[in-house]
């Protein structure tokens, strides 16, 4: 009997596990997800590493996951001083640290991890940069990324309250400060983020609430999303080309091969290398130079004590220094509000992507010189705005060189690489795609 | 050719932030030396601090009996450490309470688990700091304490080393400390106690440390093992994909 999705039910050979299978089978759609998603879902032979980071992404994913259910086993979010006078939730984490068996490592893997999801997902959107796979027809698998994108982000930032440090501390007090900014509803507001007129333990036991419970799940549920978006469509390749165009007789494209197990075992290869560099930094270098773990926040949260610089981790730095490059207080709003606008702009820019690239390619390889140019400024622009959105604000390169101005023209490139971006990638001179994709 | 080039020029605008890391820096810090794995600094250190730092600071995240990793026994760590605990698996607290401490004070002083990771900065790691910190008090009579120190203005803390090391006072013309009263020890034998004191404090901040760096050998021979195995069956699979 055939399925609702059209895949043949699974008959018994007459074994026990045969049999087993065939009734299960009979009830649930096990065969066909299966094969529609595994074993007969057809991509491109042609991926390059480039290919690596969405399956690291949800190996992180996991990660995280798995990491954090141990971590909450441990971690008590209350903002109170114990017998000490140290905050708890503080002392929980270094409860966890050197009383509970391995709980170094699982501390250390958590937050270590916090930092390899946007290293894997920079790298894994910027892939759909270089070969344009937000690209019709798969602008909702890239619109549902930037909705991960998202989500992580307010995950990371909510748990990186919880360690309750100096930095943990000050850095909320920063962002949920951001919001005050708003005309008429901002001081409110931030007053029903925080639950409290500063960040305490009202505000710690519901970011906890969020960064355990509410934003895992929509975290889960979005990467659901972008799976089966992307497998009703069909995956991108480096040379931009749709496979699907020329099939065999069977209806199987020529230049695919089947997920499983081709790039199953192709991607073990990639998480075991991936594994390797998360190992040497949890095992050799757990605080990453000041940018994985902040010095700072190995002092416990004080409320009366502000630290002089007050900088987020590395992953929001480029949209920080965008944040502070706005100083200009234009129709009568605070320059703040314009800072929190630029900060969010530049977050949400980024969906529109599919929108406003207009090239008739998809991919850099066949691009022309424009895209090649000022895809390069960009990538080391936003770098640049990374740097110095961990430094001070009064930063100069090499002691000379002011970073303020310099964060304020990289951002003016940063918005103006996107909105002009459906005049020059028009304009761009393109090569001709080939019919089928490249393969050595 | 074209794309190679590119590919060059995308790399190369790659490094340029970390070559900008390398500037800037504005303390000076002295390099502490490196007392990790010496026992016999580590025990001294941890004596040191016992005697001169724990009857207002605690490290109430070290457990007296982690002291046991240092290699001393429980009943000499009992007999000479343990003064202000009963049990040997009790953290290595203050006698008095926080409040208490406000109260004399006027501020409770930090608890010094983590101290030497919390002071580590772009001028260099914690226990650089705390080496560089513990050499620099100098008598001011300004200040309440009559302390003070040249990388701490101002600093709450009275020299609580002074018998040892001695007076230090700050030349007003070269901005140089000088020892103006000689201590019970000497400046080299001064320097090496500091050292073994910043060196038990950076223990104290993470005693699992040497643990972890060992483990991280193990699971990097095993990873790489797999490497070599996952690539060997990648390479089997994909030798039929033309």
């Amino acid at each position: 009997m055939a399925s609702n999705s059209g895949y043949e039910k699974y008959k018994s050979d007459g074994s026990i596990q045969g049999k087993a299978l065939e009734w299960f089978d009979a009830r649930f759609p096990l065969t066909a997800m299966w094969r529609s998603h595994l074993s007969e879902y057809y991509a491109p032979k042609n991926f390059n590493i480039w290919y690596v980071f969405g399956v690291l992404a949800i190996v992180v994913l996991a990660i995280q996951i798995i990491t954090g259910i141990f971590l909450v086993m441990f971690y008590k979010p209350d903002a109170a001083l114990n017998a000490n006078g140290i905050p708890v939730a503080f002392a929980s984490v270094e409860y966890i640290m050197r009383d509970v068996q391995w709980g170094w490592l699982i501390r250390y893997m958590h937050s270590t991890g916090a930092s390899a999801f946007f290293a894997v997902v920079y790298l894994h959107m910027f892939r759909g940069m270089l070969y344009g796979s937000y690209r019709r027809p798969r602008e909702l698998i890239w619109v549902f990324g930037m909705l991960i994108f998202l989500a992580l982000m307010a995950e990371a930032f909510m748990g990186y309250l919880l360690p309750w440090g100096q930095m943990s501390y000050w850095g909320a007090q920063v962002i949920v400060n951001l919001f005050s900014a708003i005309p008429l509803v901002g001081e409110p507001l931030s007053l029903w983020i925080r639950g409290d007129y500063v960040i305490g333990d009202a505000t710690l036991n519901r970011f906890f609430s969020f960064h355990v419970i509410a934003v895992p799940l929509a975290l889960l549920g979005l990467v659901v999303a972008h799976i089966l978006a992307l497998h009703e469509v069909g995956s991108n390749n480096p040379d931009g080309v749709e496979i699907k165009k020329k099939l065999d007789a069977k209806g199987v494209p020529l230049d695919g091969i089947p997920f499983h197990p081709y790039y199953t075992v192709k991607d073990i290869v990639g998480v075991v290398v991936f594994l390797m560099v998360f190992a040497i930094i949890i095992f050799f270098g757990p605080e990453g130079g000041g940018y994985l773990l902040e010095y700072n926040n190995f002092f416990p949260a004080d409320p009366l004590k502000t630290p002089l610089h007050i900088a987020p981790v590395w992953y929001f730095t480029p949209f920080y220094s965008m944040l502070r490059a706005m100083v200009w207080p234009l129709f009568g709003l605070d320059a703040k509000l314009w800072g929190v606008v630029a900060m969010g702009a530049g977050v949400v820019i980024l969906a529109f992507l599919p929108w406003l690239d207009r090239s008739p390619v998809k991919s850099i390889r066949y691009r022309g010189p424009i895209f090649k140019i000022l895809l390069s400024i960009l990538v080391f622009a936003f770098l640049i705005l990374g740097f110095l959105g961990t430094k001070p604000p009064q930063y100069a390169f090499f002691g000379v060189i002011p970073g303020a101005p310099v964060a304020q023209i990289l951002s003016a490139y940063y918005f103006l690489f996107f909105l002009t971006m459906p005049i020059w990638s028009k304009l761009d001179k393109c090569k001709a795609v080939p019919e089928r994709v490249n393969f050595k | 050719m074209k794309a190679d080039i590119m590919k060059k020029f995308l790399l190369a605008l790659l490094f340029v932030p970390v070559t900008l890391f390398a500037a800037g820096g504005a303390l000076e810090l002295d390099k502490a030396p490196n007392v990790q794995g010496d026992q016999a600094a580590l025990q001294n250190g941890a004596k040191v601090f016992v005697n001169y730092c724990l009857s207002c600071h605690g490290v109430s995240f070290v457990r007296y009996n982690r002291l046991t990793e240092l290699g001393l026994s429980e009943q000499l760590i009992r007999e000479n450490l343990m003064f202000t605990a009963d049990k040997i698996g009790e953290p290595m607290r203050v006698a008095a309470r926080p409040a208490e401490q406000k109260q004399w004070f006027g501020v409770t002083p930090p608890d010094l688990s983590l101290v030497a990771r919390a002071r580590a900065s772009e001028e260099g790691s914690g226990a650089d700091w705390l080496y560089t910190y513990l050499r620099s008090f100098y008598r001011d009579d300004q200040r309440p304490t009559g302390w003070n120190n040249t990388i701490f203005a101002n600093v709450g803390m009275p020299h609580a080393l002074w018998a040892l090391q001695g007076q230090q006072v700050l030349n007003a013309q070269t901005h140089e400390l000088e020892l103006a009263v000689p201590g019970q020890l000497s400046p080299t034998e001064y320097n090496k106690q500091v050292a073994d004191l910043v060196g038990f404090l950076v223990w104290a901040g993470e005693p699992g440390a040497g643990f972890r760096k060992q483990l991280g050998f193990y699971v990097l021979a095993f990873l790489f093992v797999l490497f070599g195995v996952t690539y060997a069956l990648k390479k089997a699979y994909w030798k039929d994909v033309k």
